[in-house]
């Protein structure tokens, strides 16, 4: 499951994973054209639309791709670096680019491609890049208040404009159609004589065209897979079928007690409540990060049972049906919760005779289990607690 | 040689694929302006590395315990977009010593203008983060808020400004 960075591809390695993409990148800018500072200004006067055309054929391709690959469960859409947003300073800073790019003729990745090629104001463009950079480092105690301003996180779009990411995708593929056909109609008025003949035939185009449209309506009935599933095991209608293995609150405590390597706690409330109190050597996994690769050593070994602690009974059998449909094996619900838990072992009332035989050794066995694992908890704190290694947030954006 | 270009549509097609695999592969999208932030960065080191370290912009890349600035995914990648676009001049015998300029203006005039607006372009993507690719293309793949936002200011700021740049281009 992608990303392979850092694990198994490490950040040496992903340097020259760097240089080869960047080698694709770079060709294929030269190939489109990208390397010409009139083409590129073109799309602003209408007689070249080349740069809307590839600019939203890529991102159109690369968010359709994304989204197929989350969707499978090829790749982790959550480890993926999400560019967070600053709201003003994008705006402003977008708009001191869009002066930049009007009037230098390129933007950044152009300019280092035309300056590969040989020519010499796009040398000129890197240069001034570098010198920008340089003013903005200089006077950035200046602006620092405005540069950190409106900061909303890594939100996504379709979040920001309340509706679902399907629909968006939709919304997007056809708005980018649509200027497709929009822009060969304006150049053709523009610049008759020299309007970009396109190899392909108009049919063909078109066949394209609708192609891309009906393959963005399937992505608006397609539903984000994590999402997905985490909603079908919550639902009462699937716990109710799903057939639980329990273990109850002794039994946990005396196969803890025990030191028992076949056994895993998975706590799977909030790491702020896990913080407050964690049985010793259990892992806070919350339920979205079940598809996360950290997750798949823990869940995959068959000998080892897998018991389940939660605020609540419900979400601890939701994630029981979330590893039964993950393929994962050997696990078990433990009863009543953290809660119950807590009132029998931890912080136990008084102890209520059930009028068994066995009463009396349930009972020392519970005070027993108090002190001990008490003290069990107190040195896991002391050593610090063991959370699952969270993946090393990827960096990236500019 | 062919010295044709490509079909935008295929091009575009081919550009999302290397940025969907930038993704897949390593989890972040591609960008451009953070080389040159890097480059910024270790030249200021060079020259004046008390300065670097004291400031509150390049002192999150320099000083004690950092990586060198050089040594950053971006700087490789814009190396390799060098490479790329060469081959790919090479192959279609597009490699040539020259500054292209709208027909009304001089190669001085576009210099100075080339220059100023890399500057601006240098500045802005401080704000937002990132340019064109890193900020708006990479960021729009993965639907991100600032990808859209940054193409829509990018753009729009260049539609309304296109018409007193004229002169420059057409």
């Amino acid at each position: 499951m992608g990303p392979f960075v850092p694990e198994p591809i490490s950040d040496q390695l992903n340097l020259l994973v760097a240089l080869l993409l960047g080698i694709g990148f770079g060709f294929v800018l030269e190939q489109a054209g990208f390397s010409s500072s009139r083409r590129l200004a073109g799309l602003f006067y209408g007689y070249d639309f080349t740069v809307l055309r590839v600019f939203f054929t890529a991102a159109v391709t690369a968010m359709i791709g994304v989204l197929l690959l989350g969707y499978s469960g090829l790749l982790d859409t959550d480890a993926i670096f999400v560019n967070p947003t600053w709201l003003m300073p994008t705006i402003v800073g977008g708009a001191i680019m869009g002066a930049g790019f009007i009037l230098g003729g390129y933007c950044p990745g152009t300019s280092v491609c035309a300056a590969a090629i040989g020519k010499i104001d796009a040398m000129f463009f890197v240069a001034g890049g570098l010198l920008g950079i340089l003013g903005f480092g200089e006077v950035y105690p200046l602006t620092k208040e405005f540069f950190e301003s409106s900061a909303l996180g890594p939100v996504r779009v379709y979040e920001s404009l309340g509706i679902s990411q399907g629909l968006f995708a939709f919304l997007l593929i056809a708005v980018a159609v649509m200027a497709f056909a929009l822009t060969t109609v304006i150049e053709k008025r523009v610049d008759p004589a020299h309007a970009p003949s396109l190899a392909f035939k108009h049919w063909k185009h078109i066949a394209a065209g609708a192609g891309v449209v009906i393959l963005g309506g399937i992505l608006l009935f397609l539903p984000d897979r994590r999402s997905h599933l985490i909603e079908k095991v919550s639902s009462p209608a699937y716990q109710s079928v799903l057939r639980t293995d329990y273990m109850d609150s002794d039994e946990l405590a005396f196969r803890i007690i025990d030191h028992e390597p076949r056994i895993q706690v998975v706590d799977i409330r909030t790491p702020e409540e896990f913080k407050t109190l964690s049985l010793p050597g259990s892992r806070n996994i919350p339920l979205r990060d079940f598809f996360g690769k950290e997750s798949v050593p823990v869940f995959s070994q068959r000998h080892v049972k897998k018991v389940i602690v939660g605020a609540s009974e419900d979400q601890e059998r939701a994630a029981f049906g979330l590893l039964r449909e993950l393929g994962y094996e050997n696990a078990a619900v433990l009863r009543g919760g953290i809660g119950l838990f807590s009132s029998t072992i931890l912080q136990p009332a008084a102890f209520e005779p059930t009028g068994s035989r066995w009463d009396a050794d349930v009972k020392k066995f519970r005070a027993e289990a108090k002190t001990t694992l008490l003290g069990m908890i107190e040195e896991s704190k002391k050593a610090g607690t063991k959370v699952v290694k969270k993946a090393r947030k990827i960096q990236g954006g500019c | 040689m062919n010295t044709k270009y490509m079909n935008p549509y295929l091009a575009g097609f081919f550009l999302g694929l290397v940025l969907l695999a930038t993704i897949f592969i390593t989890g972040r999208g591609l960008g451009a302006s953070g080389a040159l932030k890097s480059i910024v960065v270790a030249a200021v080191d060079v020259v004046a590395p008390a300065h670097a370290e004291s400031s509150s912009f390049y002192g999150n890349y320099v000083g004690a315990g950092k990586e060198n600035p050089l040594k950053a995914w971006l700087v490789f990648e814009v190396a390799g977009v060098l490479i790329g676009a060469f081959i790919s001049g090479l192959t279609t015998n597009r490699l040539k010593i020259v500054t292209e300029s709208g027909p009304r203006v001089s190669s001085r005039v576009r210099w100075v203008f080339a220059l100023l607006g890399g500057a601006l372009f240098g500045i802005g993507a401080q704000y937002a983060r990132g340019c064109t690719s890193g900020a708006a293309l990479s960021g729009m793949a993965v639907l991100s808020t600032a990808g859209f936002v940054a193409m829509m200011a990018i753009f729009g700021a260049g539609y309304a400004l296109a018409f007193f740049a004229r002169k420059l281009w057409i």
